[in-house]
């Protein structure tokens, strides 16, 4: 007994650096998303481009990447040429986050326009019916409509090789 | 003049403090108090460890406003942290409610001092065990 006792603090020790080494790894910034397994939320807006009203129903009945971006997004330019050899492979739709009308279109003549639809949601309404806590953020949508994945941050081929890719093949 | 200088610089200051986080207008001065006592309980998506009410992050000044359109439509207090963990999940609660999955949170801490009690306990009568046995 006395002689197993004398382990014990060696045993709490481990455990311990067991706990902070995953801690290590983990990114704090980086939450679950409360919409996983949850149908996408009802909304009401307009294309950006077109002026067409979008709704839950307009949306591609297709697995589907959301890409949730804005012209003052920094990050979002940084994405934005993977994301444009992304839309090769599967749909992209935009959601132009807290944005004017007016930048927007500017930074996609600018940089080209790769998404299949761009919802214009200037209030981040939809943004915040999503749990988008700042752009640029990524979902995964299946063809049920149903949110799959969310990804904070920018999307590029390490991401999608990890995380998108193999959601992605389990709902194709 | 240094009066003047010092008025300036006291005016200048307070204002810019102010423009950190918008004024809004209650109905009364309860759904003001429940208005910054929500500010205080949820907690920013964006930020590391920080309650909205106190956040200069553009996602805190979104989720004031809905708090505050929210209370204005008579929302209760539930509904209003209820709407906000569907969207954001449990982590913007700093009071997370206890369920099974909160057990170890609520109870961890205490349960540890509890083990640790009765270790040094356990330890004591030992020692004293062998203390007495040694000095017979």
């Amino acid at each position: 007994m006395n002689r197993l006792m004398l382990w014990l603090p060696l045993g709490v020790f481990a455990v311990l650096v067991g706990f902070f080494f995953k801690g290590l790894t983990m990114d704090p910034g980086e939450q679950p998303s409360a919409l996983i397994g949850e149908p996408f939320p009802v909304f009401d807006l307009t294309d950006l481009n077109t002026g067409e009203r979008l709704s839950r129903e307009t949306l591609p009945n297709q697995p589907f990447l959301l890409n949730v971006w804005a012209s003052w997004c920094i990050t979002c330019q940084v994405e934005h040429p993977y994301l444009t050899q992304l839309s090769e492979q599967v749909p992209i739709v935009g959601l132009n986050y807290k944005d004017t009308e007016k930048a927007a279109k500017n930074w996609l003549e600018k940089l080209g326009d790769p998404y299949a639809l761009q919802i214009f949601d200037p209030t981040g309404r939809l943004g915040l019916d999503l749990g988008v806590a700042g752009a640029p953020e990524t979902f995964l949508v299946d063809s049920n409509g149903v949110i799959r994945l969310r990804v904070q941050g920018e999307v590029n081929a390490r991401v999608f090789a990890q995380k998108i890719r193999p959601r992605l093949d389990t709902i194709r | 003049m240094m009066k003047n200088i010092f008025l300036a610089w006291i005016v200048g200051f307070s204002l810019s403090v102010q423009a950190a986080i918008e004024t809004y207008q209650f109905d009364s001065p309860g759904q003001e108090e429940r208005f910054r006592q929500l500010g205080y309980e949820l907690r920013c998506p964006k930020c590391q460890n920080q309650a909205i009410g106190d956040s200069d992050a553009e996602i805190s000044g979104d989720l004031r406003a809905e708090v505050y359109r929210m209370l204005r439509e008579g929302a209760t207090d539930d509904e209003i942290k209820d709407f906000m963990v569907a969207r954001y999940g449990r982590y913007v609660l700093y009071n997370p409610p206890l369920d099974r999955q909160t057990l170890v949170l609520w109870f961890g801490p205490g349960g540890l001092l509890v083990l640790g009690a009765i270790l040094v306990v356990l330890r004591i009568r030992q020692s004293k065990k062998a203390l007495d046995e040694g000095g017979t």
